[in-house]
């Protein structure tokens, strides 16, 4: 038929002028040496003036890493990265810390303002009601640049900075919490980001401490042959509730780059953590050339009874996703929510889901996943759901729903259950679609484009997952879905 | 005024309109009635823009300019309504939210000011109670779960706010019962105005009786073979299509 034929012409159209976040900034950079080895730990560790036991683990995580095998399990492939071939330590180049944005070197400004990320304090107080201010923390490449609202977090009794700053300013709390989630030697790449992770975000919220505000990390890679390694830490101590989202972009390159973060979440009883991202990285060219390989170990643990931890992504961007933000519930009654939108287009690969690993009585969880694929992307959800010996009243309700673009593309679904207790309820749901030219006809019939009726059929598959971002964000993650299935259609 | 000037066109080699010609004046309601497979739905399909035939010859004229050279939301635009035989189902899209994107994105294709919500509402409210279609069912998501009869009214509401200026009916009243049948006529009824014209497709006289056509055609082969007022339909109703199929094969 010409229509499918067409959808083959635009989709190997579909060029890097997509990218909209494909800028690079020029910066002067302070860069160790490519490759990777003590040395080069001991060197980034000197630069955060580390304190001796954070080297230690660092070395220890190396050594480990070592003798460690990098995963092939999921459905994406790639050739063989070479760890020696990646710059491990990027930053602009700053005048020692700086103490306010006035001191952020105004180049680094400018990228986020072109990212559309409010970060001075002045245009957030001009444009938004005081309840709907968000707190930053930008880190570019290597280093944080820059946190907002510190103050009036702190008067709240929130901890909110770089990682590398709370390793110095609040190290009790850092290392009784640090890799208790993901441990040193979870998995090759959460090993790999304990050895040379160099910022990141940490987040300490109080006992009883409703948090005042979104925080909101923004993550961009600028440098070439720059790996990523942030490392998130938050905890929500006894009673207390906070939403984080996590935003992420790249420059456009031929080369591919590395991003292997870890993100921590601690949940202490009746505390509940929200955790959003919308991952943007540069998803490469048409043929598959660049783009970022995001694999990212997340994990949350619902260690106190009665914790909710709800993760909820939209991931549109990278070349290869490796992601499976999961939750550990520990605490009795505890309750993990997983809600996924991811977006394949072109050459991209998605293996992404989740794990909710139920170990307490009477806990629950609920995963509604919804895959999109275009062009000639794969996109799998993998999912375990798994109840301990111990998890009596364990329920879980699974959803994921797959959507095809084109013909050309391919979605997968691959749960994992395991329940060896008897009283466990486990559900599963799974569909397959495909936007159906009848549908689009009687669209455009009513007036709508074809990406507009494109962009409006989308957005009601992914309706369910969209209602759980944060109100600033849901209307952005619509925008960035049509953006990147723009052309995918015919 | 619509003119269709020989229009032929096919579908994978076969072909179904085979010289077509009709010419529809402002404010006029025209019948086509003709038997399975003459290529009624065809017709509302291209005049509509779907992608599937290949138009060999012809043009579909409205106001003087050819359509069949727009874009089928151009043609929406310019004021093409198709009222679908089979409405299509979008799910997780609120009735509402469709009928505001059509709305405006028709709107703005004609370079005139989007509504704002409340005269949105205002508007969607008012042609909703004229089609006793009930305020939850505009939460709903389009189409989903709705029954036949919700579907039909359902086109006719959209057909209300477009206001278009050329309505084509492709079936309305198939899957409808008798109680269906009158809401939806008089929903049609009440559209009708000087600088509006209508097409409506059907196999049975039934529909005629409610909607009153001005003229009447008959379909058969791709073609249009005998045109009349409507009377023509009553004698349908009496003969069938039977001759019009012997003609052709003769």
């Amino acid at each position: 038929m010409p229509a499918v034929q067409e959808t083959i012409d635009r989709v190997k159209a579909i060029d890097v002028d997509q990218y909209k976040y494909g800028f690079e900034t020029i910066l002067e950079v302070d860069k160790a040496p490519k490759g990777l080895s003590e040395d080069i730990i001991r060197f980034i560790s000197a630069k955060k003036g580390e304190p001796a036991w954070m080297l230690d683990w660092r070395l220890d995580a190396y050594k480990r890493w070592q003798t460690m095998q990098e995963p092939n399990w999921a459905r994406v492939s790639y050739d063989k990265i070479d760890y020696n071939d990646i710059y491990y330590y990027a930053a602009p180049k700053l005048n020692a810390a700086p103490k306010s944005l006035d001191e952020v070197d105004p180049e680094i400004l400018k990228a986020y303002e072109k990212l559309g990320i409010p970060l001075r304090e002045q245009e957030i107080l001009a444009g938004v009601e005081p309840t709907n201010r968000v707190a930053v923390d930008a880190v570019f490449d290597s280093v944080s640049v820059a946190t907002t609202f510190k103050k009036e977090l702190a008067e709240a009794g929130v901890i909110f900075c770089s990682i590398s700053e709370a390793i110095r300013e609040h190290p009790e709390l850092v290392r009784k919490y640090l890799g208790t989630v993901v441990p040193v030697t979870d998995n090759f790449f959460a090993t790999l980001n304990a050895a040379v992770f160099t910022d990141g975000t940490f987040v300490y919220v109080p006992k009883g401490v409703r948090c005042p505000m979104e925080l909101s990390t923004y993550f961009r890679i600028n440098e070439k042959n720059t790996g990523q390694f942030e490392r998130t830490l938050i905890i929500a101590d006894e009673g207390s509730y906070v939403s984080y989202l996590e935003g992420c972009t790249a420059p456009q390159r031929d080369e591919n780059q590395l991003h292997a973060a870890v993100v921590e979440l601690i949940a202490l009883d009746d505390a509940e953590i929200k955790y959003s991202t919308v991952q943007n990285w540069y998803p490469g060219d048409a043929n598959g050339k660049g783009g970022i390989y995001n694999f990212v170990t997340k994990r949350g643990d619902c260690r106190g009874k009665n914790s909710v931890i709800t993760w909820t992504q939209v991931e549109t961007g990278s070349a290869i996703t490796w992601k499976y933000p999961s939750c550990i519930l520990r605490g009795d009654g505890s309750r993990g929510e997983f809600y996924s939108i991811a977006v394949s287009n072109g050459m991209q690969q998605v293996d992404s889901g989740t794990k909710m690993i139920h170990l307490g009585k009477n806990t629950t969880s609920r995963i509604i996943s919804k895959g999109i694929s275009a062009g000639r992307s794969q996109n799998t959800y993998r999912g375990l759901v798994s109840a301990h010996r111990k998890a009596s009243g364990a329920r879980n309700f699974t959803n994921c729903d797959s959507l095809l673009i084109g013909n050309q593309c391919g979605a997968h679904t691959v749960p994992y259950i395991e329940s060896k207790n008897a009283s466990a309820v486990f559900e599963h749901e799974a569909t397959t679609s495909k936007i159906s030219e009848d549908q689009l006809f009687y669209c455009m019939q009513r007036g709508l484009d074809e990406e507009e009726a494109t962009a409006l059929i989308v957005n009601g598959f992914v309706k369910d997952v969209i209602q759980k971002l944060p109100m600033e964000f849901a209307v952005e993650a619509q925008k960035l879905i049509a953006i990147s299935l723009e052309g995918s259609v015919g | 005024m619509i003119e269709i000037k020989n229009l032929v066109a096919e579908i994978e080699g076969k072909r179904i309109l085979d010289g077509l010609n009709l010419t529809i004046h402002d404010g006029e309601v025209a019948a086509i009635m003709g038997p399975n497979g003459s290529g009624k739905s065809t017709l509302s399909y291209i005049i509509a823009g779907k992608e599937d035939y290949e138009i060999l010859d012809g043009e579909v004229l409205l106001d003087g300019e050819n359509v069949l050279e727009m874009e089928p939301s151009e043609r929406a635009a310019a004021g093409v309504f198709l009222a679908f035989q089979y409405p299509l189902e979008i799910p997780g899209v609120a009735t509402m939210t469709f009928l505001k994107a059509a709305l405006n994105a028709q709107r703005r294709a004609r370079e005139e000011t989007e509504l704002t919500t409340p005269e949105f509402m205002k508007a969607v409210q008012d042609a909703a109670g004229k089609l006793e279609i009930p305020r939850d069912m505009l939460k709903r998501a389009l189409n989903v779960g709705f029954s036949g009869g919700e579907k039909k009214r359902m086109e006719i509401l959209q057909m209300a706010l477009l206001e278009p200026r050329f309505c084509i009916l492709d079936e309305t009243d198939s899957g409808l019962d008798i109680d269906a049948l009158r809401v939806v006529s008089e929903g049609v009824n009440a559209l009708r105005a000087p600088n509006r014209s209508f097409l409506v497709i059907t196999h049975y006289q039934r529909l005629l009786q409610y909607i009153v056509p001005d003229t009447v055609h008959v379909m058969a082969n791709g073609k249009i073979m005998r045109s009349g007022g409507k009377e023509l339909a009553e004698e349908l109703e009496a003969n069938g299509y039977a001759d019009y199929k012997a003609q052709e094969a003769a």
